[in-house]
């Protein structure tokens, strides 16, 4: 095997092997910033060794192996010799001679990837730390692919890292799980996360590209594994439900010339039914679980209608504006709001819809949204109030950071201007 | 990215050895748990199958069992991962479970990749290379 064939094969171990060697190392040492150090050692003398070696039978259980010899190293250079570290230094060397080190640690991998999680998306975080921690810690990115996906310069990615490993060990911040009462709402915590790095990748916020589906699948990955470390939380499933139905449709919503195309112009016989399949199921369990009035679980019930939907004519869009009403309800917001009035402008009527948007002109939260002109747009087109159309048009363009969508908004101006005349 | 795994080998009347089965259990256990693994299946043998053939402008149907062919596909997985080293990887792993606990068994694993959504590998003005997402 070429040493370039050999650095791939690393990167693809890291990205099966590093959470969980991460999260296994962590439990040892008590400190997920040394546990990810030493990790990231492990990852280095691989690097050296392998390309001369050969790539070992078991790679996970090579790279747990290394980092614990450097932890140990790591232990008596420090001389960390109170009691406590001795007894850490002697279960260390008692681990790394035995010859199954690696089923020893799969004993305890669930609890440990899960305060590995609620780690990352600890509330004393900010939420960009919370996401650059989650995808690096968890999702075996690096800093530059991290930096990379969020059009942020890497030395930011690697400072808030850094940062955010500082102010988790100056909090004292313990590797367990949080208390029973507080469960749910770190739950919570950890599913914005997610979900925040999905939507980045679904609709980008900024750049050329209108979507990142990379981004999309390293979010639903989080999400498929957090269901599978807390299969009782109903909104897990929710989450996983919206993300799967959202990502079955990343193909169609992508022309030719990487043009957005919108959910009701997508070749349908395009959308990933496998991934439907998978989010249909996972809503059910949402709702099994008694989920269906949660958030994510009622926005995946709606993207389920329009999968559910083998035209966009087909759509029921009496139960979607229902499922808005309900979650204006339980969890309102403008934005929200905003998606009742294209529902309610599709269910009843433009006019209907209008007067909805009309309510939201003067919403602070929305001026800078590009989303408010643009469905004020379309549903002025479709009164035929052309001129309106095209101002409202233009302004959602003027708003929008992401290059893709601009020309789209530009070219529906420009088409108000041709009705017009 | 999605990539099809196929498994295939010589069709046997051997059952598969129970420490095999144990050890693909919890391989798929992980790949499960890890995110990776949609959807996976064995396939009945071929003698219930059926080939349906164009040639010549013709359909026609052919019932199994298809003696002329040596390696049949056994089952299959479709799996979603990051990139073609890593369904490699994983692949890898499968096969060196059949090696470890069935002795004398031969057979291959093709790796496929979907054709996806992934994006452009670069800009006209090079400003984004993401290598995360190249195929």
């Amino acid at each position: 095997m070429s040493d370039s064939a050999t650095h791939r094969t690393i990167d693809a171990v890291w990205r099966i092997e590093s959470a969980r060697l991460i999260a296994g190392l962590a439990r040892l040492v008590r400190d997920v910033g040394l546990a990810e150090d030493l990790a990231q050692d492990a990852l280095v003398a691989a690097l050296t060794q392998w390309p001369t070696d050969g790539i070992p039978r078991n790679p996970g259980a090579w790279l747990m192996t290394a980092a614990k010899h450097r932890a140990l190293d790591q232990l008596r250079r420090d001389k960390l010799l109170e009691h406590k570290h001795e007894q850490l230094a002697r279960d260390l060397e008692t681990d790394a001679s035995a010859p199954d080190i690696h089923e020893q640690i799969d004993d305890y991998v669930g609890d440990d990837l899960l305060r590995l999680v609620f780690i990352a998306c600890h509330p004393v975080l900010s939420v960009e730390a919370q996401v650059a921690l989650t995808l690096r810690l968890l999702g075996g990115l690096t800093t530059d692919e991290i930096a990379r996906a969020f059009l942020v310069p890497e030395a930011t990615v690697a400072q808030r890292i850094v940062r955010a490993k500082r102010t988790l060990a100056a909090a004292c911040v313990p590797f367990e799980l949080p208390h029973r009462s507080a469960f749910s709402g770190r739950v919570a915590a950890v599913l914005r996360v997610i979900y925040l790095v999905f939507n980045e990748g679904y609709a980008a916020t900024a750049g050329n590209h209108w979507t990142r589906p990379a981004l999309c699948d390293d979010a639903l990955r989080l999400g498929r594994i957090l269901a599978e470390l807390v299969p009782q939380e109903a909104e897990v499933h929710g989450l996983v439900a919206l993300m799967e139905i959202q990502a079955s449709r990343l193909k169609a919503r992508v022309g030719p010339a990487g043009t957005p195309v919108l959910l009701l112009d997508q070749d349908r016989g395009r959308w990933d039914y496998l991934l439907i399949g998978r989010g249909l199921a996972a809503l059910e369990r949402a709702e099994r679980l008694g989920g269906a009035l949660e958030p994510y679980a009622l926005q995946a019930a709606i993207a389920a209608c329009h999968a559910r939907a083998r035209t966009a004519a087909d759509t029921d869009w009496n139960r979607i504006v229902a499922l808005y009403d309900a979650l204006a309800q339980l969890a309102p917001s403008p934005v929200v709001e905003l998606n009742r009035a294209v529902a309610v402008g599709m269910a009843f009527g433009p006019a209907a819809g209008l007067e909805i948007v009309q309510t939201l002109l003067a919403e602070p939260s929305l001026r800078a949204y590009h989303l408010l002109p643009a469905v004020q747009g379309d549903l002025l087109a479709r009164l035929g109030r052309a001129d309106g159309a095209r101002v409202a048009f233009r302004h959602a363009a003027s708003l929008t950071r992401n290059e893709q969508e601009r020309t789209l908004l530009l070219a529906r101006a420009a088409e108000s201007a041709g009705a017009d005349g | 990215m999605q990539f099809l795994m196929l498994l295939k080998s010589a069709e046997t009347s051997e059952a598969p050895p129970q420490a095999l089965m144990h050890a693909l259990g919890t391989l798929m256990g992980e790949m499960h748990q890890s995110g990776a693994l949609l959807s996976t299946g064995g396939l009945t043998p071929n003698a219930a199958g059926v080939t349906i053939r164009v040639a010549d402008g013709h359909l026609s149907r052919t019932d199994g069992p298809f003696t002329e062919s040596k390696e049949v596909i056994g089952g299959f997985a479709m799996i979603e991962v990051a990139s073609k080293e890593e369904a490699v990887e994983l692949a890898s792993r499968f096969m060196a479970a059949h090696r470890d606990h069935w002795p004398g068994w031969s057979g291959e694993s093709e790796v496929r990749q979907v054709y996806g959504d992934a994006e452009p590998v670069a800009e006209a003005e090079g400003t984004a290379t993401n290598t995360h997402a190249q195929p």
